[in-house]
């Protein structure tokens, strides 16, 4: 077959660029351990008020510089009461559904993670800075769907 | 001209397209006055009802409609005219197709399928809207093959020779679109349907998300190729070259079969349920699809360049001031490949692993799809309603037609220009996708997202409402060509099927060998998917019950 030899350069160039590219999503992926929201706890959708962690929904501390919270996404609302946690500690969330898909999003920070019934997503991470973040539902789940939202403090 | 029956057929699935984009561009202008809270709609109505339709009408139907009359003409075109059981079965796949249709917009407007066109169980429509859904799928099977069949009477009449390149190419669309069904077709009867009608009581959800995702993304490819059929095929013969290399071009296409399916993962990128091994995996055969797109990119601009020179163009960028700017036929499909470069940019962050944290499920999304599918797809096909229309009713595309062509693409343009760029920069702000309008109980966080002039809700209802208005002029432009213009009765005004020269002495014939490609694609498609799938399966919490939240 024949390539043009711009088309040889070029697409020697691009396929280059996107190995390049790659390794650099997977390395920092894999060895800094930086993925995205997942898990592959499940749980019966049905019996979720009767399964710890989320039985007793809220913060709970782990250690002394890691804190678990656990979550519960139904429409249109989140099981959370006084969701605070400090800043510059390792927070782990964790959020299953009672009912269809949610999502788990907070504002101003990289945690957005699906929320599928009879899984738990789980998801790490710091705040940097105090304040009063606002948490919000971005899957459609219904009517309420854009009513579906609360609040996380980190002091 | 193409045979008066092949005609007849060919309208027939564009009269079905443009009334499914009335419809859907109406539902786009109310979506962005509600989003506006400018809007209150009357209680029987709701704006994921809205939504659903916008989506499945525009996305779904217009696309798909307007697919098949595209291919219908061109196969009739380049291979003959066709026999009468491709007739029948292409007559029989559009009643099916349009059956379907009309099933699921019923459901939909009587407010028993609000679920949006991605459908995610745990919701649960009413069991007759994926029955709807599940008959557009196998009307689009037969009408598939259907062509398939007029294909292999053309390879049979003429042994040993390479397909015409357009030909080549829609055939390439079908296969890759026949296994991508796949997923949405198993998920839909042995999951959807038996649930929906209370056969079985609970659905394995993140399954059924898996298998939607496996058509998903495909289904962005079925959009995109007619399209990048355009680009290789019609635009060279408006610019008066031939075909830049037939052997690139029938190559970048089978790529195609190989990486638009075993990718679905990229969308589940921030849910449970798949190992970050599988998702990572999925998201390095996500990006394969890259090299034929920089094959076509190449191709683009060397066909520009050659014709530019042809006419006299010197220096390094002198060719493009010769480009035919004043031909509507060319300028709409430019503007449209113009949008792509953004889009494709996008959706390369989108399938960035850990970076579609920042964007999953916001308006950036949103914006994402406009600038795809709405613009790079729908703008070229805007550009082959233009003259395929006349061509097919035998009347002429009159100056002021050719006229107000020109302010329905710029409008066009500049509606989308306007629109997209406010989801981008709302999206990186935080807004969610598909919500109604929300303050959330007057956040702060949530009133800024809105504060800037590019994110405000006025620039994306202002981007709406020119889009909406460009719409119209369409709908009236596709009426007149249909129906009111003048006949074309003498040869010049005959309006052209622009159908370029390909030199494929040089091809090599194993492009052509289907079950090279068809075998590559499922190797890739059991690497990507076998393993997940399976342990979805055999390690699938307790299912869900259906909800109707709606």
């Amino acid at each position: 077959m024949h390539f043009h030899k711009f088309e040889k350069i070029w697409l020697v160039f691009g396929i280059i660029s996107l190995i390049v590219f790659l390794s650099v999503v997977g390395i920092t992926a894999f060895s800094h351990d930086h993925h995205p929201a997942g898990g592959m706890d499940t749980i019966d959708p049905e019996k979720v008020n009767e399964t710890a962690p989320f039985d007793n929904p809220g913060v709970t501390q782990l250690d002394e510089d890691t804190y678990q919270v656990a979550i519960v996404a139904m429409a249109f609302g989140y099981t959370a009461p006084e969701l605070k946690v400090p800043a510059g500690k390792e927070i782990i969330f964790k959020v299953t559904s009672t009912d269809v898909v949610h999502s788990f999003t907070i504002d101003d920070t990289k945690v957005n993670m699906m929320v599928v019934p009879g899984q738990i997503t789980t998801r790490s991470y710091i705040f940097d800075k105090p304040g009063k973040y606002l948490i919000l539902c971005n899957e459609y789940c219904g009517t309420g769907h854009h009513y579906m939202f609360t609040e996380i403090e980190v002091y | 001209m193409i045979a008066q029956q092949d005609r007849k057929l060919a309208l027939s699935y564009i009269s079905v397209a443009y009334i499914a984009f009335l419809i859907g561009t109406l539902m786009g202008l109310l979506q962005v006055f509600i989003r506006n809270d400018k809007l209150d709609l009357p209680a029987w109505l709701d704006y994921y009802q809205i939504l659903t339709a916008h989506g499945v009408l525009l996305a779904l139907i217009y696309t798909t409609f307007f697919i098949f009359a595209f291919f219908i003409t061109g196969m009739s075109k380049s291979l003959g005219t066709f026999g009468p059981k491709v007739r029948l079965w292409s007559w029989v796949g559009f009643w099916v197709t349009l059956l379907g249709t009309v099933m699921a917009t019923v459901l939909i407007v009587i407010g028993e399928a609000s679920v949006l066109y991605t459908f995610y169980a745990p919701l649960k429509a009413n069991g007759w809207y994926y029955v709807g859904l599940a008959l557009v799928i196998i009307g689009t099977w037969i009408a598939s093959f259907a062509l398939i069949g007029h294909y292999r009477v053309w390879r049979k009449n003429n042994k040993g020779q390479l397909s015409p390149l357009f030909a080549f190419m829609t055939i390439t669309t079908i296969i890759m679109w026949l296994i991508a069904c796949l997923g949405v077709v198993a998920t839909v009867l042995f999951q959807y349907i038996p649930w929906a009608f209370g056969w079985t009581d609970t659905i394995n959800v993140e399954l059924s998300r898996s298998l939607f995702w496996f058509f998903g993304h495909p289904l962005v490819y079925f959009w995109l190729l007619p399209a990048y059929i355009a680009w290789y095929v019609i635009v060279p013969k408006i610019l008066n070259v031939p075909v830049f290399s037939d052997s690139l071009a029938r190559l970048a296409f089978v790529l195609f079969i190989l990486f638009s399916i075993p990718v679905g993962f990229h969308h589940q990128l921030t849910e449970p349920g798949i190992t970050n091994f599988w998702k990572f995996l999925q998201v390095v055969l996500t990006f394969m699809v890259i090299i034929p797109s920089l094959m076509t990119a190449f191709t683009m601009f060397a066909n520009f360049e050659i014709s530019g020179r042809k006419k006299g163009a010197t220096g390094l960028f002198g060719w493009f001031k010769k480009l035919p700017w004043k031909d509507i036929r060319f300028t709409s499909i430019f503007i449209a490949m113009a949008f792509f470069i953004p889009g494709g940019a996008g959706g390369i962050i989108n399938a960035s692993f850990q970076l579609n944290e920042v964007v999953h499920n916001t308006l950036w999304v949103v914006g994402h799809f406009h600038i795809t599918v709405g613009t790079p797809v729908a703008m070229t096909f805007m550009g082959l309603t233009f003259w395929l229309i006349p061509y097919l009713t035998g009347r002429k595309f009159t100056k002021s037609m050719k006229v107000l062509a020109f302010v329905q693409i710029i409008t066009w343009s500049i509606g989308m220009l306007l629109m997209s760029t406010a989801q981008h920069v709302l999206g990186l702000l935080g807004a969610p996708r598909r919500t109604a309008y929300s303050g959330y109980n007057g956040h702060p966080s949530a009133m800024e997202w809105f504060d800037g002039i590019l994110s405000s809700h006025v620039t994306m209802a202002v981007g709406g409402s020119i889009l909406f208005v460009s719409a119209m002029i369409l709908i009236y432009i596709v009426v007149m060509s249909m129906f009111l213009s003048p006949k074309a009765l003498k040869v010049e005004d005959q309006v052209e099927f622009p159908m370029a020269e390909s030199d494929k002495s040089h091809t090599p014939k194993w492009l052509e060998n289907w079950w090279i490609w068809i075998g590559i694609a499922f190797v890739l498609i059991i690497i990507a998917y076998a393993i997940p799938l399976s342990s979805m399966i055999m390690h699938a919490p307790p299912g869900s019950e259906g909800f109707k939240t709606w």
